[in-house]
């Protein structure tokens, strides 16, 4: 503990070490300013509450797959289970069935998927990432087969406090803002101070001493995965009411690794036991900034993503020269 | 015994012949099959199509077989060459762009399989075509818009383009169709011209961005009714809706269209309508089928024309009813 004072860490280096996390919040600082001075309109209070409305549902999904990732896992059916879940919900309210009756069967699928994710990766000990790639194309196959009719579902006329979520504010701040900052608060106290946190670190840091030392890893598994498919429904949620309905073709779309890119950026690396939510918000906040910004320039989609690819591709460059991977550092597994 | 037997059975053999033939009048397409190979089944384009031609031509006993690749050219390709091997009466295709399946149509032709493709030209001519074009599309948006926002409109000029995936090939030929009718106009400014990618939340984002850019905005062109209902969220959250025109198009089902235009979502609605072209296709298969039309031959062309609709000439009937197919 002694040598822990600022003097002797700041003689180790330490304070001033640069972790990914802090490269990639110091680049989306960066861009802020040039933006700020370069484009008229971007600094506005009223442009920056809509860059973080525009970022949010992909923050909360974000803070879904980070729970996962760093117990050692992933879920690649995430978007799946949200479309499909929330589109059965929209479907149902449709069909006459009441908002809140129709909300906790969407919200029961997507748990049940979430838990059989997680029993089939805990207890046939499938590995996640080619559970949840089949468990994915298998949810949405049986929910356009089964449950709905079109790929586009539309809002009902009058979806009442659903909509709010959506369209709502509260001092000037928009519902989906509001929804990813609660639940960011909630990630962080259950990660640092709960039990379940704690576990899921020792998991994704080493799973057998995990287990030997009585974590039950197993039944963690499965609330983890449960637990992710929820935040992943509430995220539906807000998209739905964002955009008064829900588009099922996102299942298709590169949207997953949109997600995974915000988690692995922020620095939640994929092999586990690292990082928490301050990753998360750091990796969705330079998304924001860029989208935003790129789209005020008006620059075309083609060089957006080359733009985009550029600048992760540097982050993860510069944070590789400053922070070498060694014996140390790598786990097996590192992807 | 032996010549009892064989009696017997040629009596059968008779009395099959006859009813087939009676069968046949009654179904004159029957023993012929039909195979359709779409983008993506599943959403009301496609889903329209498909259920209108069942409910129509297997009654008169033709048998639709469908392939559906969901969005893969690749999927839609190899199911395509598979069709060709199995050699159905006639091929119904909806390409995904002019190229990807151009070399497979030409195969199927050259072996005798009539092709009819719909609402996408393939850059090879085949039996038949049904369907509108998307730079029609295209320019009818375009030209709503000038007369909203050009000279003599009181309108600003100002508009913004929220276009499809820059690879989807309707995307592409929207634009082409808008580029054609603004070339060389002064007085209409596009402040912006992005890709959402067929996705509403996109739409919305990119919207919302634009709008509070240009408070004078005076109109959205949205590729894709499915993905324009993000661009009216972030309209109506900013403008209550007014003031900014929104421009879109689609395939007219009642919940993606009439019911948007109803309650003010979209202003202007360009559309083609499926019931007329799952009319025309009908029609043009039971012609290839009974009339033996070969490839190389004849060629059938049935354009759709491009309406446009508004809240001021909704009707009850404006839109088509999934419900009522399904």
């Amino acid at each position: 503990m002694r040598n822990n004072n600022v003097f002797s860490r700041l003689a180790r280096g330490q304070l001033l070490s640069l972790t990914q996390e802090k490269i990639v919040f110091l680049l989306a600082v960066l861009l802020f300013a040039v933006f700020s001075f370069s484009l008229t309109g971007f600094a506005s209070v009223d442009n920056l509450l809509g860059l973080l409305y525009n970022v949010s549902v992909l923050g909360v999904l974000g803070l879904a797959m980070a729970l996962v990732v760093i117990g050692r896992g992933i879920d690649l059916s995430l978007i799946a289970t949200m479309a499909i879940s929330v589109a059965w919900s929209l479907t149902l309210i449709r069909d006459g069935v009441s908002i809140e009756a129709a909300l906790l069967y969407g919200m029961l699928m997507a748990l049940g998927i979430g838990i059989i994710n997680g029993w089939l990766i805990a207890y046939a000990e499938i590995p996640a990432l080619f559970c949840t790639l089949a468990m994915g194309t298998l949810v949405y196959g049986f929910g356009r087969i089964a449950l709905i009719p079109v790929d586009v579902v539309y809002m009902p006329a009058d979806p009442g406090w659903f909509g709010a979520l959506g369209q709502g504010e509260l001092f000037g701040i928009p519902a989906p803002v509001i929804v990813f900052v609660l639940l960011s608060v909630v990630a962080t106290l259950v990660l640092r101070y709960t039990r379940f946190g704690r576990y899921t670190y020792y998991m994704g840091d080493n799973y057998q001493a995990a287990r030997i030392t009585g974590v039950p890893t197993r039944p963690m598994l499965v609330m983890q995965y449960g637990v992710t498919a929820l935040i992943g429904f509430a995220a539906g949620l807000v998209t739905a009411a964002s955009v008064d309905s829900m588009n099922t073709r996102i299942v298709n779309s590169t949207m997953i690794y949109d997600v995974i890119l915000v988690v692995v950026l922020g620095g939640i690396g994929l092999s586990g036991g690292k990082g928490g939510v301050r990753n998360v918000i750091v990796g969705t906040l330079l998304i924001g900034i860029l989208l935003n910004g790129m789209t005020i320039m008006n620059i075309e989609y083609t060089v957006q993503n080359f733009i985009k690819g550029a600048i992760l591709l540097a982050a993860l460059i510069f944070d590789s020269l400053i922070n070498p991977r060694d014996e140390q550092t790598a786990q097996q597994g590192d992807i | 015994m032996k010549n009892k037997a064989r009696t017997l059975i040629a009596s059968a053999v008779a009395v099959a012949c006859l009813s087939g033939n009676a069968l046949a009048d009654d179904k004159p397409l029957a023993g012929k099959t039909l195979a359709f190979v779409p983008t993506s089944l599943g959403y009301d384009l496609t889903d329209g199509w498909y259920n209108m031609l069942k409910k129509e031509l297997e009654p008169e006993g033709l048998e639709i077989i469908v392939r559906d690749p969901n969005w893969s050219t690749a999927t839609g390709a190899q199911a395509l060459v598979s069709l060709i091997s199995q050699k159905p009466d006639i091929l119904m295709v909806q390409n995904p762009d002019v190229q990807s399946y151009a070399r497979l149509l030409r195969r199927a032709e050259n072996e005798g399989i009539p092709v009819l493709q719909i609402n996408m030209r393939s850059s090879v001519e085949t039996t038949a075509f049904v369907g509108a074009d998307w730079v029609g599309i295209g320019k009818a948006m375009a030209e709503s818009a000038v007369a909203s926002c050009g000279d003599g409109s009181g309108g600003s000029g100002k508009i913004s383009l929220v276009q499809g995936p820059l690879t989807s090939a309707s995307s592409v030929y929207q634009m082409q169709g808008i580029n054609e009718v603004l070339e060389g106009r002064d007085d209409i400014r596009v402040v912006s011209s992005q890709a959402a990618n067929w996705d509403p939340s996109q739409a919305r984002a990119i919207t919302d961005t634009v709008l509070k850019q240009h408070a004078d905005l005076c109109a959205v062109i949205d590729f894709w009714d499915g993905q324009a209902v993000g661009s009216a969220a972030a309209i109506r959250r900013q403008r209550g809706g007014e003031d900014v025109l929104l421009i879109t198009n689609g395939g007219t089902e009642q919940t993606a269209a009439c019911d948007n235009i109803a309650n003010g979502t979209f202003d202007k609605y360009m559309t083609y309508n499926v019931r007329e072209q799952s009319t025309d296709i009908a029609e043009l298969v039971r012609k290839i089928l009974t009339e033996d039309i070969r490839p190389g031959g004849e060629r059938l062309d049935r354009t759709t024309a491009v309406r446009v609709i508004d809240a001021d000439n909704l009707r009850d009937d404006s839109c088509w009813k999934l419900s009522d197919y399904k």
